[in-house]
């Protein structure tokens, strides 16, 4: 039996798990596909935000501005690309200024650091492919970019090397109570004591198996447009537009990589596992990108993609004990800026468990640290002949695109919650991510994850457990 | 740092021909660098036949016609090395690899050839929407799985692009038990040649949809359907045309782009219209000792072409190194005209005693009864008649170099209809 | 009436548009060379293909080997052609060349191998 288990295991849920994993308690954490991060995780706009955005004495307000400071630390202890390069929100005419000067008023209210509004010179100083619209820009110098797969894969990593156990494939069907949870997965029974809903899309469906419905949580889904890395940045920070109830506008960012990421837009869907991408949707989206940098040069995309955001029926995150269920605890309708706000949720619901508890022990074996997967190419040449000298491996490039060797690939595996798909690779080691969309290496990521996991290379697959890839070998009898 | 006479940066026809060349022309100390695990580059994979009818006069296999190019090269003694991957070049020639082997390693060079070949465009690039499920492949990548693994990539197949790779894959696809439901090609003809629609499409019954493309891809986690759509005459979809179809692999066959990462390092000008380098008739690039030659300069589509061009690129390099490369007799810029897509080399020098240039340009449309017509400043210089071209057909246009010599002028090639 | 078939040579890359007019004597127009004109003869009366394939290997870098039929063969046992060459695994080393099915179904073609490989 447990002593917590979290149902999902994205960001949310990997950091929550994380923080449980100090004290000495036995955990488990819930995931219903073959890797963590799948869910919106896996597809959002990696912006750290500044939190001027969110009303106070909200929970978005209150955990963004809590949230966002605690970055620097988090990244450095796990070893996450993060970058603080600001943001701007861009006003196209006098009228939209005044919305500005409504976020700066609001920002000064969530006691966010270093606003100010910035007129058009100045700001073609700063970004000189802005459109010839734009009259004026609400900077926030402390909003950030990141890797939210790297963030959660190295959250869950973490969690797991201190103690917490992942169990991947695991499809919660039903909750029952009596002293205890039974938690019912197509993979049997889990019991714990304690347990928190981190489900994403989901988290109104896993509430209702044990709860009085109370929320309802709907799929909206944002689609993006990704740019090849160029000599010279379309923007340098993060560009939104004229905030309206919709979302936040089409965005212009440049990611912890170096691509360009353009979108989202924001549509419902009843589908909550529908991801695909729409071509009107995103020719909307290159439309409206357009007034921010007129001549995007949208003939270096390399792909487009869809992500699902859990947007709740209460308009904000839900983090509470459920009251006529005690010991069950929402931690729902996390959509934006759910990631900015997820080390200050990960605390507080620790806290929320760790008020259950009279005397919680801490895990005396916590460690912090975790150290990623080198990044061969970002070596100096020393570093690079020590490594190979230690591995060989990390002397063969695989991925040509984002220059990644073999040796990162296998490490990639190794590690605990270690990629066992071609994109659980993509996700921590890059090949694939690169303008050849893995053409290249894909064939030779499939080899080296079938030898690594000693599993028929038929069996391997792409990302989620239908998505298989050889459907057989050449020369076999045909019937 | 250990240093070489020549460094030739890929092992497969182009930079073969181009250190075979070298070699016959005096050049002892070469290298030939390759990233797989065996030289011949694309050719492995390439097993069908049509290669060497201009070289050998023979049809030959793509393995075969590597294969000859492969054994000469054992036979001249010339060092290589494999499983090598070339990850940075400077404009001063110093080159640093990685392998296994070696790990790490920066050597220098009195001359090098550039022979990356190139890389195809990806799904990504083309903006198809829907879902991002396994099943879908570049036609290359496929290719590979299926002749050198041995691996089937699917059973019920649509190819998007009517290129040769395309059109091959078609056939092998058949040929290994699959069913290929059509090939689409986006405008209204077939992109590759005539032959290959004959035998790989006509031979086993399989449609060629002209005007069509693929708009959507379906399928949760693996391909399940796409949306077809018929293209007007200004490539837009014609809306209420959408036809969904069943199939569980999707094929990409959208073009080829030279790869020239490792160029522009070097600071190499590229020429926007090929993606290559910008060459001279002697296969230089503009930077002093750099030559490139095959696919990384423009897309081929005969191979034999490539080891035309690249023994010109090995056999001055040679001259190079060996100090005689002479002044230039000309300074001729070319052009594109128009019609023309683009023009190799982009500069005429005449640095030894050429007595022919060779241009090298594609159309950028089909047509019929046209005719080449080369301008040096605003004077004719050649006009050549042809029945039938199309962009996906490389063409040849010959110009005696006494015409150029001493000329700054700019260099025109354009496409007219005859009896204009 | 004779019947007049338009016909895109396979024997090269060129693809010359021929023009084939059944008679007493098959009559081959537009071949820009000999090849041609036999091709247009043989396709109207017993049409031909070079098969090109790869067959398993054993104990060498790669699991499969290309390889082709040495002469075109009948275009009616392509499929037949694979099937045999589906039948066959081979052991490294192969040298390019190496008749691999000796008069493949009869027809007098080898099936050859369209590369040398070594034994690993």
């Amino acid at each position: 039996m447990y002593d917590v288990a979290i149902i999902g295991a994205g960001v949310i849920g990997a950091g929550i798990a994380r923080e449980l994993s100090r004290y000495d308690i036995n955990v488990a954490l819930i995931e219903k596909e073959n890797d963590v991060s799948m869910g919106t995780t896996k597809a959002n706009s990696a912006i750290i935000h500044a939190g001027y955005d969110a009303l106070p004495n909200t929970n978005k307000g209150k955990f963004n501005a809590l949230g966002n400071p605690m970055f620097d630390k988090l990244c450095e202890e796990l070893d996450v690309p993060f970058k603080r390069i600001g943001s701007y929100v861009l006003a196209f005419s006098e009228e939209e200024v005044k919305t500005l000067e409504e976020l700066y008023q609001r920002g000064l209210d969530n006691n966010i650091p270093g606003m100010e509004i910035v007129k058009r010179d100045e700001l073609l100083k700063r970004e000189p492919n802005l459109g010839d619209q734009v009259v004026a820009g609400l900077f926030a110098p402390t909003a950030g970019i990141i890797g939210p797969w790297e963030l959660t894969i190295a959250l869950a990593e973490n969690a797991v090397e201190n103690g917490v156990e992942l169990l991947l494939n695991h499809e919660v069907l039903d909750i029952k109570k009596n002293d205890t949870f039974k938690v019912i997965t197509n993979e049997g029974v889990i019991e714990t004591k304690y347990l928190i809903n981190c489900a994403g899309v989901f988290a109104d469906e896993i509430h209702n198996m044990i709860a009085e419905k109370s929320f309802e949580i709907k799929a909206w889904k944002g689609q993006y447009y990704l740019l090849d890395k160029m000599k010279e940045p379309v923007v340098n920070s993060i560009m939104f537009q004229c905030p309206t109830d919709k979302g936040k506008g089409i965005l212009i960012l440049p990611t912890v990589h170096n691509n360009t990421l353009i979108g989202p837009d924001s549509e419902m869907f009843d589908d909550k596992d529908d991801v695909e991408t729409d071509s009107d949707n995103l020719s909307f989206i290159q439309e409206k990108a357009k007034r921010t940098v007129h001549n995007l040069p949208m003939n270096q995309v390399i792909t487009s993609f869809a992500g699902l955001r859990a947007k709740p029926s209460t308009k904000d995150f839900i983090i509470e004990e459920v009251k006529d269920v005690p010991g069950f605890f929402d931690v729902a309708g996390i959509e934006s800026p759910g990631l900015s706000s997820a080390p200050a949720i990960a605390v507080y619901v620790a806290d929320l468990v760790k008020a259950k508890y009279e005397d919680l022990k801490e895990n005396i074996a916590f460690n912090p640290i975790r150290k990623a997967v080198p990044h061969f190419m970002s070596l100096s040449n020393e570093e690079k002949q020590a490594l190979i000298a230690k591995d060989a491996r990390y002397g063969r490039i695989v991925c040509r695109c984002e220059w990644i060797t073999e040796g990162e690939i296998v490490e990639s595996i190794h590690r605990k919650v270690g990629a066992t798909t071609v994109d659980g690779v993509k996700r921590r080691v890059r090949p694939g991510m690169g303008r050849c969309q893995g053409g290249f290496c894909g064939a030779k990521v499939m080899e080296i994850l079938s030898r690594e996991l000693k599993k028929d290379i038929k069996t391997i697959v792409k990302d989620r457990s239908d998505s298989y890839i050889i459907t057989g070998e050449t020369k076999e009898v045909r019937s | 740092m250990k240093h070489y006479e020549l460094v030739v940066i890929g092992g497969g026809p182009a930079g073969l021909a181009a250190a075979i060349e070298a070699k016959k022309n005096g050049i002892e100390d070469i290298l030939v660098i390759e990233r797989d695990k065996e030289l011949g580059g694309i050719l492995q994979q390439c097993i069908h036949n049509g290669f060497g009818l201009q070289m050998f006069k023979e049809e030959l296999t793509g393995p075969e016609y590597a294969e000859r190019y492969i054994v000469e090269l054992g036979k001249m003694n010339i060092p290589y090395k494999i499983d090598t991957m070339v990850v940075d070049i400077t404009a001063d020639k110093e080159i640093s690899y990685m392998s296994v082997a070696e790990g790490f390693v920066t050597i220098s060079a009195t001359a090098i050839v550039l022979a990356m070949g190139c890389r195809e465009r990806t799904r990504g690039a083309v903006s198809i929407s829907g879902t991002r499920p396994s099943g879908v492949y570049n036609a290359g990548m496929a290719q590979l799985l299926i002749n050198t693994e041995g691996f089937n990539v699917g059973k019920k197949v649509i190819i998007l692009g009517s290129g040769d790779i395309g059109l091959i894959m078609a056939r092998r696809l058949t040929l290994e038990g699959a069913e290929v439901v059509g090939v689409l090609s986006r405008g209204g003809y077939a992109a590759g040649l005539a032959r290959n629609v004959v035998q790989c499409l006509d031979d086993f019954n399989i449609p060629l949809m002209l005007n069509r493309t693929i708009i959507k891809i379906n399928g949760k986690d693996r391909v399940e359907s796409v949306v077809l759509v018929d293209m007007d005459e200004n490539k837009q979809p014609i809306p209420g045309s959408e036809e969904t179809v069943e199939c569980d692999t999707v094929l990409f066959s959208v073009g080829l782009i030279p790869e020239n990462e490792l160029s522009e390092k070097a600071d190499i000008h590229l020429d926007r219209k090929t993606k290559g380098p910008l060459v001279d008739d002697t296969m230089a690039t503009d930077v002093d000792g750099i030559f490139a030659c095959g696919n990384v300069v423009h897309v081929h589509d005969i191979v034999d072409f490539v080891s035309f061009e690249s023994e010109k690129a090995g056999k001055n390099a040679a001259k190079y190194i060996q100090g005689i490369r002479g002044k230039s007799r000309s300074h001729v810029k070319t052009k594109a005209g128009n019609g023309i897509g683009y023009i190799v080399p982009q500069e005429i020098q005449l640095v030894h005693d050429e007595k022919i240039v060779e241009l090298f340009t594609r159309v950028r449309h089909v047509d019929t009864d046209v005719k080449f017509v080369v301008k040096l400043g605003d004077k004719v210089i050649r006009e050549i008649k042809k029945n039938h071209v199309t962009p996906s057909e490389m063409e040849k246009i010959v110009i005696a170099a006494s015409a150029l010599e001493l000329s700054n002028e700019i260099l025109t090639v354009e496409v007219t209809k005859e009896g204009v | 009436m004779s019947k007049v078939h338009e016909l895109i040579c396979i024997a090269c890359p060129l693809g010359c548009h021929l023009k084939v007019t059944e008679g007493d004597t098959i009559l081959v127009e537009h071949a820009k060379c000999k090849r041609g004109e036999a091709y247009g003869v043989k396709e109207l009366t017993n049409p031909t293909r070079i098969v090109t394939s790869t067959m398993k290997i054993e104990g060498a870098m790669f699991s499969r080997i290309p390889v082709r039929t040495a002469q075109d063969i009948p275009k009616h046992l392509i499929f037949e052609c694979m099937k045999e060459i589906n039948k066959v695994t081979l052991q490294a080393p192969i040298k390019m060349g190496d008749v691999l099915i000796e008069n493949l179904l009869g027809t007098g073609v080898n099936v050859i191998a369209s590369r040398s490989m070594k034994k690993v």
